[in-house]
């Protein structure tokens, strides 16, 4: 178990990283994007989206975890075994 | 007590909603437009042949709620190598049922899914929620998620015209994850996902079995495989999509995975597309996956209860993989039909090719190829060439 000086000392590290996160997240809020929105013609083309197509994803994403021992971070939910 | 003396991790969770609440707002988000799909696919390799069919429906109800449904049905037929070592051939089907709800509200959107995927002798029930915010002049975008899944594990100990399901025990799967885009520059937008999640309860696959060395005249058997009953894994992801000088795109990824069973996985991943004109669409797709050993897994015990946990799921064995995979897109409404903005037909090829290191073919033993019988723990590693097709219409409106 932490001392009670160690445990204030954690309370008030968090309180002050939390509120030291939120005002630079508010003064970031104001930040002047460098590629401004009509510099996102390129980036709005469908060739540049993470995931054209979600049904196919998944699909793919179910084969993949039913066969190897890794899984996650693939932005996917879904469920079932493949046991056989 | 004041609020900060309380509970510091609730303040903490507190000071990080506040700091979302104080971005201030610009364009709102938006939600992406209405579509349906319709999907078919087929799934052979490693003695299984498995056909899906899936509709997909998206809808939007305003420019802030948008509600998707999808209902998926898998086929089954055939068995994997460890089946077929152990058991007859079965036949089964997975329906799997699933409803999102998406609401934006400025620069944020909620999302609530609900995922139901129902097999003779395997039920699983998802819940996940995700918030989304756009930041930095909507440079960055940060997710958030959360995913609760039950499941019900059973076995089949019946015949396959005559199956009898035997419940064996339940699963709790919590997924923690989190995700940030950030566009760099006009042409090049990169990404970074986390995931951690935590198992706890009947983790293993029924169908499969240890084997131990014995004085039988095979020289081995085959026994239940005792698993842990908890499991946390972690994976991170990056990934970066770049737009070439003459309107093509490459992706790349890559993925640590690790886990508490000991399990460590590396993936990577290349895509190329390239379109033509508003009418096709081309991709070429690579794929490496390789992974270490679970370690309680071995492909031949010395003796039986030799370890407090023993696994033989080739899951759990040294492996590799590799995909090559093609995608093309065809526009046939290009611009438009009466409602429709677009539709679209897609065909999707991919060859896997699977190779374990220290999982071994045991319907070999026996057989006499040029070298002989092969004794217990001697016979090939296991190996196999899998192909996945995929053929959907999709229509935009």
């Amino acid at each position: 178990m932490p001392s009670r000086t160690m445990q204030t000392i954690m309370r008030n590290g968090l309180w002050a990283s939390s509120m030291g996160a939120a005002l630079l997240l508010s003064a970031c809020g104001n930040i002047q994007p460098w590629v401004k929105p009509y510099e996102r013609d390129r980036l709005a083309d469908p060739i540049m989206s993470w995931d054209r197509d979600s049904i196919s994803s998944a699909y793919l994403d179910h084969i993949r975890e039913s066969r190897e021992g890794a899984r996650g971070a693939t932005g996917s939910a879904g469920g079932g075994c493949g046991c056989n | 007590m004041t609020l900060a003396h309380r509970n510091p991790a609730r303040l903490a969770a507190i000071g990080a909603i506040a700091a979302l609440l104080l971005v201030q707002a610009g364009s709102a988000d938006v939600l992406p437009d209405n579509r349906a799909d319709v999907f078919w696919s087929r799934y052979s390799g490693g003695g299984m042949d498995i056909t899906g069919k899936s509709v997909l429906v998206r809808k939007k109800f305003s420019e802030n709620l948008a509600v998707e449904a999808n209902y998926f049905v898998d086929t089954v037929s055939g068995a994997s190598v460890d089946v077929l070592s152990n058991a007859s051939v079965i036949k089964d089907e997975r329906k799997q049922k699933s409803g999102t709800v998406e609401y934006v509200h400025d620069k944020t959107t909620y999302s609530l899914s609900f995922i139901n995927s129902t097999e003779r002798d395997y039920v699983a029930n998802t819940t996940h929620f995700s918030l989304s915010q756009d930041m930095f002049g909507d440079l960055t975008t940060l997710t958030l998620g959360f995913s609760h899944t039950r499941d019900r594990v059973g076995e089949n100990v019946g015949k396959t015209d005559a199956p009898a399901v035997q419940w064996l025990g339940h699963a709790d799967s919590r997924s923690y994850d989190a995700g940030l885009s950030q566009i760099f520059t006009r042409n090049l937008i990169a990404g970074l996902n986390l995931e951690v999640i935590t198992d706890y309860g009947y983790l293993a696959n029924p169908y499969r079995s240890i084997r131990f060395l014995d004085n039988s005249a095979k020289g081995y058997a085959l026994a239940s495989q005792v698993y842990p009953n908890t499991r946390t894994s972690t994976a991170v992801q990056g990934q970066a999509k770049y737009y070439l000088p003459y309107r093509a795109a490459v992706t790349g990824s890559y993925r640590y995975f690790r886990d508490t069973w000991g399990i460590r996985a590396n993936t990577y991943e290349l895509d190329y597309t390239h379109p033509i004109g508003n009418i096709w669409i081309f991709e070429g797709r690579l794929r490496y996956y390789q992974q270490r050993r679970a370690n309680f897994y071995s492909d031949l015990f010395p003796f039986a209860g030799s370890q407090n946990f023993m696994g033989r799921d080739r899951d759990l064995a040294a492996s590799q993989d590799t995909t090559i995979g093609a995608k093309v897109t065809y526009a046939f409404w290009p611009e438009g039909w009466k409602i429709f903005k677009r539709g679209t037909a897609t065909l999707d090829i991919s060859r896997i090719r699977f190779k374990y290191l220290d999982f071994r073919d045991i319907r070999d033993y026996n057989n006499t190829p040029a070298g002989g019988n092969y004794a217990a723990g001697t016979e090939p590693f296991y190996h196999f060439d899998a192909t996945v097709l995929q053929l959907y219409v999709s229509m935009f409106f």
